[in-house]
């Protein structure tokens, strides 16, 4: 191609020129309808944008609300101590940030394995705690050291203590760090954004069941923070409100009492005011110490504490399901009267033993206990009277009538994982098993429910509910710990309620039948060796659960290992006449009722109904032995 | 005497364009000032470095540029392949060369001899301008942009790409030639696609969509552009920026200092600012039209559109319509390097408008 002369070429490099400047008016003007967009049409986004990115929401946790007992006796409380935390993040080195800080603060193995273990669980932007409680001389220690230890901080953090340590550990449980799991349940609570900065969440007992009650209402700090999230200054706050306090039906003293007369036994108690369903004690032994788990349980603990062969982390009250013995036996007599399969005066001549589908059925008694009418059943715990009963009624009456009492049904108790044990029936035997032949019911297995043993498993929560519903004449309540629940901010109390759960169709006359043979099982029966002097009128029946089937042979209680000895039970009301405590214990491997579990009882009543405190240590009744069943 | 002294010194300086240049530095130590008060006074030095090398360049005439077009391209070129050979690797890319006493980056040096060298090629061949002088041209153009792309530095190339093409523009390559040369490069892009690099690649995936990592890839862009739609209007004022002064805003003093300055001034500023770049380069293409030569009309033309590349570019890419690349925004990005050539640009635009009649008496 070939180019003009040079005044052409001037005006086409002109025509360039003017080209080239509108092209870059067009630009300009291009740049500037962004610049538009953003600073006029979408000013506001950004605005709010760029809010998020300096200010920050930094919570305030609040404090934890305290749990007392009905005499305002302090069980749960919180205390203030420096922990010496890191924000990984912000470390370079962590290992030698660590060692550093070694050199003059005690920093153990356990302390460094539980770090790495909070990394592992924790956010990214958390300041994690490496040691905690430390010692003034520590905190003067590190101060003087902070300037080497970028990312490192003393801060003052509330701890929850249980002042009294392993006591009453399965009735107030104790916190850990929060888990996923607990996340869970916090976003099903729509509570995320205050339980922001919350490091702790109940994990049993009544600190998990009242979780939200006590954790209290977090305050938050609106501080403008720059990229790196160091906070600059701060705009706004406001405060945290503590959580609400919990106020026990639950006696310290009666709970103490109750603990110690366990001795180094392992069983359970629970005490029931019949009139409200407040628990007066719920003990479950051995206890653990839940000052334990607060800053993360170290692994040597968690250990001996899951190995060990006392179970001490088992609520042997809530999830212990255990027969009910013949503690069964005034809830079948009830039975029979409300359905008329007996009246009270009617006798049966005991020979010692039932024959039944070519099945001997042994009384313990040899040769029988002779003529024996409803009230000497019960308190001479005679076992054929039963087994004759039992067939009688037929396993479908007894399942029906034992299910209203809240036998093989959970309570609803405050604390949550309660078991519901077996109440066992031709239906639950279908349910439970898989091949046809272990499905079927058999009219042998009746007899065995009669007296408290075969399929039977209650929790001792459940004994007492039963228990109390019979002293209060069949009008029942749920058992609850809390009795009233105090907003910290306003004072005000909410009562948790004692409002009837049901009132059984029974008729008085026949729960006074029962009410009168078990105060004659504590003043002439099984029970009498027990509550011998005793200042009120009580009612009791003695049990024994068989850990260990006998067949046939004779129970000797030295040649049977300890774990496979019988559980002994007991379950007692009193004062007879408008009871105002009911109870169950059980002892594990006690032996006979009458020997472990009813001493138990006695030291309780005395102490709530007269004061009394037992003298020294639980005693071991050795001579009430030859009494029971 | 010293006004003797003041008029020799100033003789060589063109008004409107100084005026308009110590604006735009006024502009710049204003914004300093807010977004890194401690870099003022090497702010300073570098103005001065780069004011005097505007001043000796616009006393020397075009003529005397155009003896040195020759050996700097070719000094250039040498020491780019240097550079490839042996050069250092910063930050994942091989572009500077280490002498000893002093570290360079050879490819800022291209974007003046880029312009100085096609325009003198031009020049040469002013009489015949034919298909032969624009392949050569071309060969000019994209040998050492090839050396910078694979560096890589795809800022730098773009500038020097452009530097060199506004020249070929102005000498006349004609209008269907470009627009073939557009469809072609069109049609080809999914090809050059694969031949970019991941990083530049992402960057590009980055400006469509920077939410998609806003803490990694597209945290520049989002928090800029935050910064530029948080100003509003009248913007926050000197000083108050909260992306700016939170450190919200990555490489806030040299290739973002446009986002802290226009969190501050808001739209209002930002408007001034266009303005300033409009009339800069309105002085410039009014020089390259009156210039004497085709060698200064080409050169100035080019160093104009340089100008407004710098502009476009950096404007575009911190708020969010181009892709992330290393172009610093004129005159108010710190860097000395960058100022000095650009001052070096003006020097050159005074020369040729001082020069613009002696050449015809």
């Amino acid at each position: 191609m070939e180019f003009k002369n040079p005044q052409e070429d001037l005006e086409q490099f002109n025509s360039r020129v003017a080209f080239a400047g509108g092209f870059v008016l067009v630009c300009f003007a291009l740049l500037f309808a962004r610049f538009v967009w953003l600073q006029v049409i979408q000013h506001d986004y950004y605005r709010t944008r760029a809010d998020e990115n300096r200010i920050s929401l930094v919570p305030i946790t609040p404090n934890r609300g305290l749990i007392m007992d009905r005499n305002g006796i302090v069980l749960a409380r919180n205390y203030s101590a420096y922990t010496l935390e890191i924000t990984p993040t912000q470390v370079r080195d962590l290992e030698a940030t660590i060692d550093g800080l070694a050199e003059f603060i005690d920093i153990e193995p356990k302390d460094r394995k539980r770090f790495k273990k909070l990394m592992e669980e924790s956010k990214r932007f958390e300041s994690l705690p490496i040691r905690t409680r430390l010692t003034d001389e520590e905190v003067a220690k590190f101060i003087a050291r902070r300037f080497r230890f970028p990312g490192v901080d003393i801060k003052a953090r509330l701890f929850r203590q249980y002042p009294r340590g392993a006591f009453a550990s399965h009735v107030l449980g104790y916190i850990g760090r929060v888990t996923e799991r607990d996340m869970a349940r916090i976003e099903q609570q729509d509570a995320e954004a205050n339980y922001r900065g919350t490091e702790h969440f109940g994990k049993t007992g009544l600190e998990q069941h009242y979780e939200f009650e006590l954790h209290g209402a977090t305050g938050f700090e609106q501080v403008e923070v720059d990229s790196g999230g160091r906070p600059v200054r701060t705009l706004a706050r406001s405060a945290p409100v503590a959580g609400n306090n919990l106020t026990l039906t639950l006696d310290v003293k009666l709970q103490e009492i109750a603990e110690q007369a366990f001795g180094d036994r392992k069983g359970a108690l629970v005490a029931i005011e019949p009139a409200t369903g407040g628990i007066l004690a719920l003990v479950s032994v051995p206890n653990y110490d839940p000052n334990l788990f607060v800053d993360g349980i170290t692994s040597a603990d968690w250990e001996a504490l899951n190995n060990s062969p006392a179970k001490p982390m088992v609520n042997r009250a809530l999830n212990g399901a255990y027969p009910p013995g013949s503690t069964f036996k005034p809830y079948m007599a009830l039975g029979a009267l409300t359905l008329g399969k007996r009246r009270p005066e009617q006798a049966l001549a005991d020979p010692g033993f039932f024959n039944f589908g070519g099945h001997t059925f042994m009384d313990d008694k040899k040769g029988g206990h002779g003529m024996v009418d409803m009230y000497k059943s019960i308190v001479q715990s005679c076992n054929t009277y039963y087994y004759v009963l039992a067939n009688d009624m037929g396993i479908d009456n007894i399942a029906n009538f034992m299910g209203q009492f809240g036998f093989g049904s959970r309570t609803g108790i405050d604390i949550e994982g309660e078991s519901e044990g077996v109440l066992p029936s031709p239906a639950w035997k279908k349910k439970r098993f898989k091949k046809p032949e272990q499905q079927k019911w058999y009219a042998g297995e009746t007899i065995s429910v009669g007296i408290g043993q075969g399929y039977n498993a209650y929790t001792p929560i459940q004994l007492a509910q039963a228990m109390a519903t019979l002293a209060n004449d069949g009008v029942m309540y749920r058992p609850h710990l809390v009795r009233h629940v105090t907003d910290t901010r306003s004072g005000a109390k909410t009562p948790v309620e004692p409002q009837p759960l049901r009132t059984l169709p029974l008729k008085q006359e026949h729960i006074d039948v029962i009410k009168h043979a078990m105060v004659g099982v504590n003043k002439e029966g099984t029970g009498a060796r027990a509550f011998a002097g005793a200042e009120y009128v009580s009612g009791g029946k003695t049990g024994t659960a068989q850990v260990y089937s006998l067949r046939g042979a004779k129970y000797n209680k030295d040649a049977v290992k300890q774990e496979l000895r019988d559980h002994s039970l007991f379950i007692a009301f009193a004062p007879a006449d408008a009871p105002q405590i009911a109870l169950a214990v059980l002892v594990e491997n006690g032996g006979f009722g009458a020997q472990a579990a009813a001493p138990i009882a006695r030291q309780v009543f005395d102490y709530y109904l007269l004061g009394k405190l037992p003298p020294g240590a639980a005693p071991a009744d050795e001579d009430a032995k030859e009494a029971d069943e | 005497m010293i006004r003797a002294l003041w008029g020799k010194l100033v003789a060589p300086i063109d008004g409107p364009l100084m005026t308009i240049l110590g604006l735009l530095l006024l502009f710049a130590l204003v914004t300093m000032a807010s977004a890194s008060p401690a870099r003022l006074t090497t702010l300073l030095t570098h103005m001065a470095i780069a004011l005097t090398a505007m001043r000796v360049v616009a006393q020397l005439p075009p003529q005397r540029l155009m003896r040195l077009a020759l050996p700097l391209y070719l000094f250039g070129v040498l020491l780019l392949v240097a550079v490839a050979l042996f050069g250092d690797i910063s930050k994942g890319a091989r572009r500077w060369l280490d002498l000893g006493f002093i570290r360079i980056q050879p490819s800022e040096l291209m974007k003046i001899a880029m312009p100085l060298m096609l325009a003198w090629y031009f020049q040469r061949h002013e009489s015949r301008l034919r298909l032969k002088e624009y392949v050569v041209a071309t060969l000019i153009l994209l040998v050492p942009v090839a050396l910078i792309v694979r560096q890589p530095d795809l800022g730098t190339s773009i500038l020097v790409f452009s530097s060199g093409f506004f020249v070929i523009f102005f000498a006349g390559l004609p209008w269907k030639v470009i627009l073939g040369l557009g469809a072609t490069a069109a049609a080809a892009a999914p090809f050059a696609w694969h031949l970019l690099h991941d990083y530049q690649r992402q960057r590009i995936l980055t400006l469509l969509d920077p939410e998609k990592d806003p803490l990694g890839k597209g945290f520049h862009i989002i928090q800029s552009t935050i910064a530029i739609g948080s100003g509003g209007i009248l913007g926050k004022g000197w000083g108050q920026g909260t992306q700016a002064q939170l450190e919200f805003i990555p490489e806030r003093h040299t290739d973002f200092i446009f986002a802290v300055y226009s969190e501050e001034f808001g739209l209002l500023g930002n408007l001034v600012l266009l303005v300033l770049y409009s009339l800069l380069i309105g002085r410039g293409l009014l020089i390259a039209a009156n210039a004497a030569t085709l060698f200064a009309r080409l050169l100035a033309g080019a160093i104009t559109l340089i100008f407004f590349t710098y502009a476009f570019v950096n404007m575009g890419m911190v708020s969010g319509i181009l892709p992330v690349v290393g172009v610093p925004l004129p005159f108010v990005s710190y860097g000395g390097t960058a100022l000095v050539t650009l001052m070096l640009g003006i020097g050159i635009l005074m020369s040729i408008h001082k020069n613009r009649m002696l050449v015809q008496k």
